[in-house]
């Protein structure tokens, strides 16, 4: 760059010459040289304004576009990180403590009509309602040629319905893709599992929700998707199920009662192994509940844990076994039964007014005698005896993991007099479900502490509550053996398994109060092998009668005893249980004392 | 010097340009390849559900007790009962396996079939 010099030689000289000033020169030059500085810094001040500013338009535009684009579009899971959740993301399987499958999904198709595209609305009616007796050709066709745009035909297809729904080829018919739950065992532990319906719907997916039973009680968690499918373990074994299942229902008929129930549970871990109600249903199908009439008629209605029942001398056991371990008596305290027992203005009564004169605690439960009891809980006290039944869960509602459990709220009275606490000593005035029943029996067999009765898994046993010592509970247990080999249990006795047990038949109350005079609950609870329990059964029956003699027996010892020793026969070699010669405890009973 | 710098730059550009445009297309086919895979894992595991859909209704235990008592012609097969359990000192043991002869009087034959085995009382010789 060739740059004007300030002080020009020519002009200078010039100037000398004339007498100027030459350093006007120079300062006019100065001058015209700034002003060219500023004019081009100027202009490339305002190019880089410029640059700058289409750059930050661009900037914005293209933050802007980008925005606009995301709240335009429908959103979507980015491509690389949605591999496998989706798949999984579907409603857990249910099995039994082995592993077997109780519930699980099944992929199935709805069926959706949208009239407004369909050709030939006659036709797709009649073949309609050919494929499916249960649909009136004329509705559908109403429905087709009505206003409606979109119409549900069918919640579930089977494949071959599918397929011959897709050979009508209309294009107005179509499929959305649908799971749907599976109960492959059918009716088998049907109260428990309770059973599935459609929640919220839509044309590409339907929610499954659970109804009842456990799909009801662990909806969310087997809804969550971050169980990734696992499993839900119940405590059910799936071939005891299915045997006492059977046994219960040739003893149900046998016996012509109308319901029946059973529990058999593990005494240490607190899991019901197999827990039954009849008359059952198919979860698959389930049936709508009854409108009208007793709940409890229904098939639905669960009596294993719903259904609250005077369990009747079943509960004599509790009684003597809180007299003992108050240490008011032992087992060979003597007691006179024979006098008249008067309470409340009420008298005490035998069975059939018998009278069975001065009997030693054990012979009370081997006796059954109501008199007996009802000493026992005038010497306890109603106080001691509300909280000992509250301490062994008869006064709650069982802590059992279906939704159902909480319907079983037991029945006691409000004012717990002395009366009450001599019923209650022999099992009347106060109602509970067989399961609670078992859970107390629990207690006593595993040596004294309430185990809560749970339908899920456990891994080790947990720890329960001291109800009773230990030594009191080994009393128990062989009295209840005694009621078994010398008692009103005699036909409990299953070879090799030393069931012990009480039964309890009692009278049914009337809805409108009073006791019906021929028909009972028959229960017997048991535990066995009474020398080491494992297991406690209860059986209960619902209006049996035993017709083989001259007279229907009704009492729990014809009844609910056959059926429970039956099951016990079967059940126990399914379950590991090697049949063993029981030790000699029962001369026991009588050389020890304190 | 500088020039040399811009084309060095300038061609590292378009390098980098082929590489992150090649990156990418690879990305996008692998993504497809995963997306593939998963569709067929996920029919897979609708088949399996399918098949132990089918195992576990096979395998219910209506239906097993029904054929065990339509074959129990066949097989014999009855409930488990607790008198078909046994001791194990119930189990007679096996039989000793039968002694073998002993031979006291061997012949020789190995001069007749050559290099075949010849038993002699105690052992077995080549």
């Amino acid at each position: 760059m060739i740059r004007t010099p300030l002080r020009p030689l020519a002009r200078i000289l010039e100037a000398r010459a004339s007498g100027e000033n030459p350093d006007a020169i120079e300062r006019e030059n100065l001058r015209i040289r700034h002003e060219q500085m500023r004019d081009k810094s100027r202009t490339r001040a305002e190019g880089r304004l410029l640059i700058l500013s289409v750059m930050f338009f661009c900037a914005f535009g293209v933050i802007g576009t980008r925005m606009g684009v995301l709240a335009s579009t429908e959103p979507s899971e980015p491509r690389a990180t949605a591999a496998g959740s989706i798949i999984q993301a579907q409603r857990a399987d249910i099995t039994d403590r082995h592993g077997r499958i109780l519930a699980m999904n099944f992929e199935t198709h709805a069926l959706y009509a949208q009239p407004l595209q369909m050709v030939d609305k006659k036709r797709v009616a009649a073949e309609l309602a050919a494929i499916f007796p249960d649909l009136k050709q004329e509705k559908l066709l109403k429905d087709f040629t009505g206003k409606r745009k979109f119409l549900w035909i069918k919640k579930k297809l089977s494949p071959e319905q599918k397929q011959m729904v897709h050979n009508i080829g209309d294009p107005g018919l179509l499929f959305g893709p649908r799971e749907m739950r599976l109960y492959p065992n059918g009716k088998l532990a049907a109260h428990v599992l309770g059973g599935a319906s459609f929640g919220r719907e839509g044309v590409h997916a339907a929610e499954v929700i659970g109804v009842a039973g456990v799909e009801k009680y662990f909806d969310d968690e087997l809804r969550d998707p971050a169980r990734r499918g696992a499993p839900l373990a119940l405590s059910l074994d799936l071939t005891v199920q299915a045997a006492v299942e059977r046994v219960l229902y040739g003893g149900m008929k046998l016996m012509n009662a109308k319901g029946a129930a059973s529990v058999l549970m593990d005494v240490n871990t607190g899991e019901i192994i197999s827990i039954v109600s009849l008359p059952d249903f198919d979860p698959n199908a389930r049936p709508s509940p009854l409108i009208e009439g007793d709940a409890s008629d229904s098939p639905l209605f669960n009596r294993a844990v719903q259904g609250v029942y005077e369990l009747g001398s079943a509960y004599k056991i509790f009684t003597a076994a809180q007299a003992m371990d108050l240490n008011l008596v032992n087992h060979q305290t003597m007691i006179d039964t024979g006098k008249a027992l008067r309470v409340g203005g009420f008298n005490i009564g035998e069975f059939k007014k018998r009278n069975y004169g001065v009997l030693s605690v054990a012979d009370i439960i081997v006796k059954s005698s109501n008199r007996g009891t009802g000493r026992l809980a005038l010497q306890i006290g109603a106080k001691r005896q509300k909280e000992f039944m509250k301490l062994m869960g008869f006064m709650d509602y069982t802590p059992l993991e279906i939704i159902e459990a909480k319907g079983g709220k037991p029945l006691y009275p409000e004012r717990w007099t002395d009366l009450s606490a001599v019923t209650i000593s022999y099992g009347h005035g106060i109602s509970n479900s067989p399961l609670h029943l078992a859970a107390g029996y629990a207690a006593l067999a595993n040596g004294g502490t309430y185990i809560k009765p749970t339908i899920v898994k456990r891994t080790g046993a947990p720890q329960g509550t001291r109800v009773v010592r230990e030594d009191t509970a080994r009393y128990a247990r062989q009295m209840l053996r005694k009621v078994v080999t010398e008692g009103t249990a005699s036909f409990g006795e299953v070879q090799g398994y030393a069931v012990g047990g009480k039964t309890g038949t009692a009278d049914k109350p009337k809805p409108r109060g009073g006791y019906y005079k021929d028909k009972v609950i028959a229960t017997f609870a048991s535990l066995f092998p009474a020398h080491n329990p494992k297991y406690v059964l209860v059986v209960t029956l619902d209006e049996p009668s035993e017709t083989s003699g001259k007279k229907p027996r009704r009492t729990a010892g014809w009844t609910a005893v056959p059926v429970a020793a039956e099951m016990i026969g079967r059940v126990a070699p399914l379950l590991g249980l090697r049949p063993e010669i029981e030790p000699g405890e029962l001369a026991g009973i009588t050389l020890t004392s304190n | 010097m500088r020039s040399l710098l811009y084309i060095v730059t300038a061609l590292a550009v378009i390098g980098l340009a082929f590489w992150a445009y090649q990156e990418n297309y690879q990305t996008q086919a692998e993504i497809a390849k995963t997306e593939q895979i998963n569709r067929e894992i996920g029919q897979a595991r609708a088949r399996l559900t399918v098949l132990r859909a089918e195992w576990a209704y096979l395998n219910r235990p209506d239906r097993l007790r029904d054929l065990a008592d339509v074959n129990f012609d066949r097989l014999g097969l009855s409930s488990l009962r607790p008198d078909q359990f046994g001791k194990v000192d119930q189990v007679a043991f096996p039989r000793p396996p039968e002694s073998e002869l002993v031979m006291t009087n061997p012949v020789d034959v190995s001069s007749m079939t050559g290099g075949e085995t010849v038993t002699r009382g105690d052992g077995v010789f080549p």
